[in-house]
Order: C-alpha cells, then sequence, then structure tokens
C-alpha cells in the first residue's frame, strides 16, 4: 500500500499560513470613512461622560444676561434663554442621551436577533406569527409609537428606553432573519443537528457568528436612529428631566434666538449631526469591509 | 484549413504583476473542439476567458495575442469587444442556473441576443430562435419558449446556454466545465450536442474542464494545464496511452476504471500558487520521477511525437511506463454477515410527493454500500433518512436490532453518536467562522467523549490520520483547499468512533485528482477502523474500488442490487447499462478518443 499511502498525503508538507490575525472590526479600521466615523463618537463620548467634571459652571446657574453672545461673563457659547452658560449646558447634555440611546439599542439589538435566529430557524408557523407581529409594529412609526408610551405613562427614563427597545427590535429581525435564512440552508447548521446539538446552541454557536457582520451594521444603524428619536423626544418637550440639561432641550429652547444668539441651538444641533454620522459612517465601514472579506473568500 | 483562432503566448498577470498564465499558445481549427485539462487553479478557466478578451478582477492580459479569423481580439477597445461578444465569439458559463435570468422568459432571453447583434424587434428572430431550439435538441414549441428557467432541468436549461452560444453563429466557443452538475445520462448529451453543432457549423471550440475523461469523450486534441502553462499537448488517446509529462500520467491514474479493479491513485501535495512556483519545473515537488535538473529551469514545450508536446526533460522516459503505472489491486474484504443497518419499506416523501417508494436495504459489519443513480433518484433521500436529516419517512430503519427514531433530533445520542454523516460540499458542511481545531473537536463536545486538552489531543491525532497535519486546527475552512475541506468533514465524522458512515457525493464537488484520493481515503479508513460504509455517488466506476455491494436507484426506487464486481461487469437492468456507458471513466474515454480519431476533421498548418 505504499503508493496509497503516497496519494493519500495531499496537503502535507505545505506550509501552515498563519492564523487569520484581524478579524473584521480591525479590517474595517483600514477604511478612512470607519476611522473618520469612529472619531467622531469616540470625541462625543468623551464629551459626554468627561464633559460634567470640566464643565465651568453647574447646569442650570445663572451667569449672564438671556441670550448674551459669546465672551465676557457669557463664557466661550454665550448664554441660553434662562441666562445659563450654553457651553456647561452642552458639556453636561450629552451623557444622558448617550447612555439612554445604547441602553436602549442594545435591548432592541439582543431582542430582534433572538426573535430573527428563532423566526429564520424554525421556518415553520412561528416564523409567521413572529414576523407579522414585527410587521404590525413596524406599521407605526417609530416616533409615534414613543410619543404614544410617553403619554401614556409619562416621560421617564424607563418608559422611553423601552418604547425605543420594542419599536427597534422588529426592525433588527428583519434584518437577522434575512442574513440567517440563507446560512440555515447551509450543510453546517445540519451537521450540527445530526450531532443533536440543542437549538440555542445552534442559534448562539452556529448561526449568530455568520450573521455578525450585517448585525454590526444594523446595530450602528439603529443607534443612530435611537439618538435621533430621543433627541426628538427632548425638543417635544419630553424627556426625563425637562428642566435639566439636553441636548434635544436645548435646541428647543434655544431655536427662538437662532438670529441673535444661534450657539444656544447650534451646538447641540452640531453634536447631534456629528454622532450620527459617525455612528452611520462607521456601519458603512464595516458594510464594505464585510462585502470585501466575502468577495475575497469566494463564499456563496 | 486554417486556423479559426490562434492563440500566441497569451501572458495573464494579477494587477500586482504576479504571473497567473504563462506562454500558452494553441491554434484551433474551424469545427474542432480543443481541451483545456487541469486542476483548479491551474488557469484554465483564465485562459478560456482571455479568447473573449475578458480578465477577471484583479488580473490582466499582459501580452500575447488572440488571432479568431485576423483580428486580434487583445487590441479591441470595449465598444468593438462587445459586439465580438455572443456574435463571433461566445461563452457557456459552468453553471446554467446563475447564468440564466431567473425572472425572463428562455423566448425572451434568446431573443435579446439575437436582437443584439442583429438588431431586428419583436417578432423578427422568431424562426431564427425555432431553429436554434432544434438545434440543441429542445422543442421549438412557443409555449416552451414562455417557460422561465425554473421550469427546466438543470440539462435543459445548459441547452439553452448552449442555444444562445451558438445562436450568432459564433467563430469560437468558449465552454467552461458546462456538464459540471449535471448526470452522466444528461452530460452525455450535452456533450454530444456540442460536438454536432461545433461540427455542423465549423464553430472552433475551447472545452475547459478538470475532467481528462470528459475532454476526451469530445475533443480530438488536449492542453494539459498546470500551474498556468501548457505542459503537454497531444492527442486525446496518446495523452491515455503514453503521456509524456508525469502530471498528465498522475490525472490519468486518477480516473475511475471500470475493470481491473485497481485502486485510483491521487497526486500527493497541492498544485502551487500564483507567486509560489519554483523557478524550474512547477510539477517537481510532486512529481516521482524528480531529479536536480528539474528545478534548474522551466523546461520548454518540446516535441516528442507528431503533434504530441510535452513540458519535461525526461519525456522520453515518461512516455512507456503509462500503463504500467496503475494503482495496486484491491481486496475488497467481504463482509463478516452481520447486519449493522437495515432499511425495511422506506417510504420518504418531501411534502405530498413520494420520493421513496418502499426500499429494503442491508448493510453489513465492514462492508461498503455503494447507493448509485442519478439526481432525483432518491439516493440523498435514502442517506439523509438513515441520518434522521430527512425526517418524513415511515417504514423501519434499525441500527443492529435497535429500531430509530425519524429524526435525529428524537434519536438517543448513543445511535446518533454511531451514524455519522458527510456532505456532498465541503464549502457548505464547515462553519467559516470555526477554526478547523474547533468544528473537529465539536463532536467530542456534544457527545461528551473528552474535552480540554485531551481533546485537543485527539483532533491533533485525528486529523493527521485523515493526512492532514496538526497545525491545521488553527486554520478557518477559507485557508483550505476543497480536498482539504473535505478532509476535515471526514475528520469530524470519524472522530466519535463512529460504526456507520453515510457518505452523500463527498466527491462531487471536487477535482478528478482529489477525488482519486478522497475515495483512496475513505477506503482505506472503512478497511482500518472497520466502519461499515453507506456512499452514495452518481459515478458507477468510482464504486469499483471501494464498495463490495452496490445499489442502483431510479426515480425512488431499487432497480438492481448485488455485488460490485457482478453489477459493473454484467448490469442486467437497461437503466444501469445506460448509466455505466454514460459515466466517463478510463475504458469509455479511451474508446472516445480512437473513434473520435476517424470522426474529427485533421487541422492543416
Amino acid at each position: 500500500m505504499s503508493q496509497t499511502g503516497q496519494a493519500l498525503a495531499e496537503g502535507v508538507g505545505t506550509p501552515t499560513p498563519p492564523v487569520r490575525s484581524s478579524t473584521l472590526v480591525t479590517r474595517a479600521f483600514r477604511l478612512w470613512r470607519t476611522r473618520i466615523g469612529a472619531l467622531f463618537v469616540l470625541i462625543l463620548v468623551v464629551v459626554a461622560i468627561v464633559g460634567p467634571y470640566v464643565a465651568p459652571h453647574t447646569a442650570s446657574e445663572f451667569v449672564a444676561i438671556p441670550n448674551s453672545p459669546p465672551g465676557g461673563d457669557a463664557g466661550v457659547l454665550g448664554t441660553d434663554y434662562l441666562g445659563q452658560d450654553v457651553l456647561s449646558r452642552f458639556l453636561y447634555g450629552g451623557r444622558g442621551i448617550l447612555v439612554m440611546a445604547a441602553v436602549s439599542t442594545a435591548i432592541g439589538l439582543v431582542l430582534g436577533v433572538a426573535i430573527g435566529l428563532v423566526a429564520a430557524y424554525t421556518r415553520n408557523a412561528l416564523d409567521d406569527v413572529l414576523m407579522r407581529a414585527m410587521d404590525v409594529i413596524m406599521a407605526f412609526p417609530q416616533i409615534m409609537l414613543a410619543l404614544v408610551a410617553v403619554s401614556l405613562v409619562g416621560a421617564q427614563t424607563w418608559v422611553i428606553i423601552v418604547a425605543i427597545a420594542v419599536t427597534t427590535a422588529p426592525r433588527v429581525a428583519r434584518v437577522a432573519r434575512g442574513a440567517a435564512q440563507p446560512v440555515v440552508e447551509r450543510d453546517f447548521v445540519a451537521a450540527t443537528e445530526s450531532m443533536g446539538l440543542s437549538r440555542v446552541r445552534i442559534l448562539t454557536g452556529e448561526l449568530l457568528p455568520n450573521i455578525l457582520g450585517p448585525m454590526m451594521v444594523e446595530a450602528s444603524l439603529r443607534l443612530t436612529y435611537s439618538i435621533g428619536v430621543i433627541a426628538a423626544l427632548a425638543f417635544l418637550g419630553l424627556s426625563p428631566d425637562p428642566n435639566g440639561a439636553n441636548w434635544g432641550t436645548m435646541i428647543q429652547q434655544n431655536q427662538i434666538a437662532l438670529a441673535t444668539q444661534p450657539w444656544g441651538a447650534l451646538t447641540p444641533i452640531i453634536a447631534i449631526a456629528l454622532l450620527t454620522m459617525g455612528t452611520g459612517l462607521f456601519g458603512d465601514g464595516i458594510a464594505r469591509t464585510a462585502a470585501g472579506i466575502d468577495r475575497e473568500r469566494g463564499d456563496e | 484549413m486554417p486556423a479559426a483562432v490562434s492563440v500566441r503566448n497569451l501572458q495573464i498577470e494579477t494587477t500586482s504583476g504576479v504571473p497567473v498564465v504563462m506562454d500558452v499558445s494553441f491554434q484551433i481549427a474551424p469545427g474542432e473542439v480543443l481541451g483545456v485539462v487541469g486542476e483548479s487553479g491551474s488557469g484554465k478557466t483564465t485562459v478560456g476567458l482571455a479568447l473573449l478578451g475578458h480578465a477577471r478582477r484583479g488580473l490582466r492580459i499582459a501580452g500575447g495575442e488572440v488571432l479568431v479569423g485576423d483580428q486580434d481580439i487583445l487590441m479591441l477597445d470595449v465598444e468593438h469587444l462587445r459586439r465580438l461578444r455572443g456574435s463571433t465569439v461566445s461563452y457557456v458559463p459552468q453553471d446554467p442556473a446563475s447564468s440564466l435570468n431567473p425572472a425572463l422568459r428562455i423566448g425572451i432571453q434568446l431573443r435579446e441576443v439575437l436582437q443584439a447583434h442583429a438588431g431586428g424587434r419583436g417578432r423578427d428572430h422568431d424562426e431564427r430562435i425555432a431553429e436554434t431550439m432544434r438545434e440543441v435538441a429542445l422543442s421549438d414549441d412557443p409555449t416552451y419558449l414562455r417557460r422561465y428557467p425554473h421550469e427546466l432541468s438543470g440539462g435543459q436549461q445548459q441547452r439553452v446556454g448552449l442555444a444562445m452560444a451558438f445562436a450568432n453563429r459564433p467563430r469560437l466557443i468558449v465552454l467552461d466545465e458546462p456538464t459540471t452538475g449535471l448526470d452522466v445520462t444528461t452530460q452525455a448529451t450535452v456533450l454530444s450536442t456540442v460536438r454536432e453543432l461545433a461540427a455542423a457549423h465549423n464553430v472552433a471550440a475551447l472545452y475547459v474542464s478538470h475532467d481528462l475523461a470528459v475532454v476526451a469523450a469530445l475533443a480530438r486534441r488536449v492542453a494539459v494545464m498546470y500551474a498556468g502553462r501548457v505542459v503537454e499537448f497531444g492527442f486525446a488517446e496518446e495523452l491515455f496511452e503514453s503521456s509524456a509529462h508525469p502530471y498528465t500520467q498522475r490525472l490519468v491514474g486518477a480516473i475511475p476504471r471500470l475493470t481491473g479493479g485497481r485502486s485510483l491513485l491521487g497526486i500527493p501535495g497541492h498544485a502551487p500558487s500564483p507567486g509560489r512556483r519554483p523557478p524550474g519545473c512547477a510539477f517537481a515537488p510532486r512529481c516521482t520521477m524528480h531529479i536536480p535538473e528539474c528545478d534548474a529551469q522551466i523546461p520548454p514545450l518540446s516535441p516528442v511525437g507528431p503533434e504530441h508536446s510535452a513540458r519535461c526533460i525526461r519525456a522520453v522516459e515518461v512516455m512507456p511506463q503509462t500503463q504500467a503505472r496503475a494503482g495496486d489491486p484491491v481486496d475488497v474484504a467481504p463482509a463478516a454477515g452481520s447486519a449493522v443497518l437495515t432499511l425495511e419499506n422506506v417510504v420518504a416523501r418531501y411534502g405530498k410527493v413520494e420520493v421513496l417508494h418502499s426500499i429494503n436495504l442491508q448493510l453489513e459489519h465492514h462492508e461498503c454500500l455503494a447507493v448509485v443513480g442519478e439526481s432525483g433518484s432518491g439516493k440523498t433521500t435514502t442517506a439523509r433518512s438513515i441520518a434522521g436529516l430527512h425526517r418524513d419517512w415511515t417504514g423501519s430503519i434499525r441500527l443492529g436490532d435497535k429500531e430509530l427514531e425519524t429524526s435525529a433530533r428524537s434519536r438517543s445520542t448513543e445511535s446518533r453518536r454511531q451514524i455519522q454523516y458527510i456532505f456532498q460540499n465541503p464549502y457548505g458542511s464547515l462553519n467559516p467562522r470555526k477554526t478547523v481545531g474547533e468544528t473537529v473537536g465539536q463532536p467530542l463536545a456534544v457527545f461528551g467523549i473528552a474535552k480540554g486538552r485531551e481533546a485537543d489531543h485527539r483532533v491533533g491525532l485525528m486529523l493527521e490520520q485523515v493526512s492532514l497535519s496538526a497545525a491545521y486546527a488553527r486554520r478557518y475552512p477559507d485557508q483550505l483547499s476543497g480536498g482539504e475541506r473535505q478532509r476535515v468533514a471526514i475528520a469530524r465524522a470519524l472522530i466519535s468512533s463512529p460504526s456507520i458512515l453515510v457518505c452523500d457525493e463527498v466527491t462531487s464537488a471536487l477535482d478528478v485528482s482529489v477525488q482519486a484520493a478522497i475515495v483512496e481515503l475513505l477506503g482505506q479508513l472503512q478497511r482500518d477502523l472497520g466502519l461499515s460504509m453507506v456512499f452514495v455517488t452518481h459515478n458507477l466506476p468510482l464504486v469499483r474500488s471501494i464498495a463490495q455491494k452496490v445499489v442502483v436507484l431510479s426515480e425512488g426506487s431499487i432497480v438492481e442490487y448485488g455485488e460490485t464486481a457482478q453489477v459493473l461487469a454484467d448490469p442486467q437492468q437497461p437503466y444501469t447499462q445506460q448509466l455505466i456507458a454514460h459515466t466517463p471513466s478510463l475504458e469509455t474515454a479511451t474508446a472516445e478518443a480512437r473513434v473520435g480519431e476517424q470522426r474529427r476533421p485533421v487541422i492543416e498548418r
């Protein structure tokens, strides 16, 4: 059997290529859009976290005549409609929005991915029931459902978080189901089924890693929308603390003075714009990288 | 007769300048089919596409000329190329299912091809469309033309692809493995259609394939490609009987044969990837006749006979030994005579359609049972029912004397461990996000056999047993070739020490040379580990060296069941006879090549 032994040696003696060192995210950082996006997000997160410690005044301290332009007692960004320091209110006002957006998006993602994976994997009546339920929620604009919840229960932090999480989940579920459907059909899933691996382990261990790329893109997109909705609610006066510093509230309160003291409204507007652009660019960078990796690999 | 197509010194490289295809020159006469054979990565498809003036993303045509008539295709601009493609030169891709537009009726797609080049609108081309359809032996009935691609079988889809390629009466047609994925009978008819059409309309054809036996069925002259170069060029029958390059010799050795009961021989090692090719002969590292002079420089393509040339400095020594180098005779051990798996009255359904009608089978201890049939014969459903992957069946499947539940999930852990399944496509059966080590080690954890260091150790041993090295445990599937992936799948199946291995078409996605190596590996593991095996395939000659018994399935019923040697030598049923006659094996290919000698026109220079 010497010849057979030799015939079996295919693949032996070839050098082992280095283990893949770069993950999706590290590869995505080779793109400028990802770097710029991450930089924007980083700057605003730092502002939101460190801001309250470095602010020259407290958020509700009277410093100068209302709506004074920058300079002198009014500080670098001037004062707002109540004579409070705009810079200080801006530094205080990010934390609430960011924490609420991050928490609500995270809950929505977990819920949505779970529902999407179950729906994609079962392929039976449960799939239909779940997805039609999602369709019902999606029939209403996100902001409208949030408004209904807040006006029914009150503008408490948890209400806003739950309202955004619940409205985020169906959108995530759609994407997760769509991404998981072709994966479910592949033979490695059948291979684990024939071993008798539990359903939960198949969903988390086999399917989830294969949809991480699109889910990261979706996460950044959903975060962008959540920030928008929370800011919009605050703009409408629906925030846990209507008098507290909050970027959304700031826009609403200072819009009257746009012509004379634009910084009161413009500062939070720029902050929200940069934040949403940052998460958007970051997600786009990941999406492009994932598509590039798939092309390189020649995945079916 | 002047050549219809002549390729001189074709050079293709990556955009970063790594040579991919070098020094390819050949001529094709009108009406001739030239075969190009090589393993994946040999550059054969790249050459085929270059004849249309196309280079795939990341590649560029760096030099040489492709003359169709007296026009150099490589000198044309985009607009001229567009006009040329589909009219003067045309292309038939590998997968008909993805090359036809699923949203358009086939009549409309045919009309598009004609309108793109001949102009006209509305019903102008009806007659021509009907004529083309008749040429490829499809119905020219208008209602047939109103069908969508999904309403056709794979063979019919490929015929539509051929009709589109031949519609504008091209001078050159490039066929890129158009029969991969088709049944053997369908393949045989598609091949003969190509041959007849090319001869009837004086079309020069280039047929690209990894399977020398398939190519020999329709090409008189064959170019064998290895690592981007033509290593041998000659008449098909000469390549079989007196190949002058050791690589061709090994390719011939890998073709399944109907008689003689010899083992198949794979080719050890890998084809080098572009940029890693050795300075001398690219095949030298895998060659058994390697001498130091081989590494000195790339051997020239030198003539060894009339219209026969090879890139080997020892060609003269290679030529006389082709027949002598077939594999060892196989002693397929007789089965021990106790049934480990019994199928009684198994009836399986997909929805309301009954796809298996009362299957009765017995797999004995240490026995390998081949299940053979065309697609739709129910062979995969049988295999999946055994493994519990297909749930909708009735009847009885017994493991030893234990009755099995229909689905794998409701079976006991022990019976799940006992029956292991290997999938057809190694590109789909491994989780791309898991390392080889995680994939192979998974059954150990699921069946509670071992964990931690002990598991890692077992994974390493198992990988060595399937002729990979333990270092492969750290790789991801996309870093492996098709053959290596299938070895990983085999390792995953065997690590839990099953008693029954179900192999579903495990070689159909692989090159012929890799197929030989995989079949040999499975045969040896089966003998060494005392496994019982169900080996599902559409390739009858392939089971010769591995299976003791054969079951031939047709349309969900068993048509023939018996000892392998007997079934192959003396098939009783017309269906089996047809299956054997249409499957390319060394015997049929050699016979075809000899017939072809008298049939084909001769090129004059």
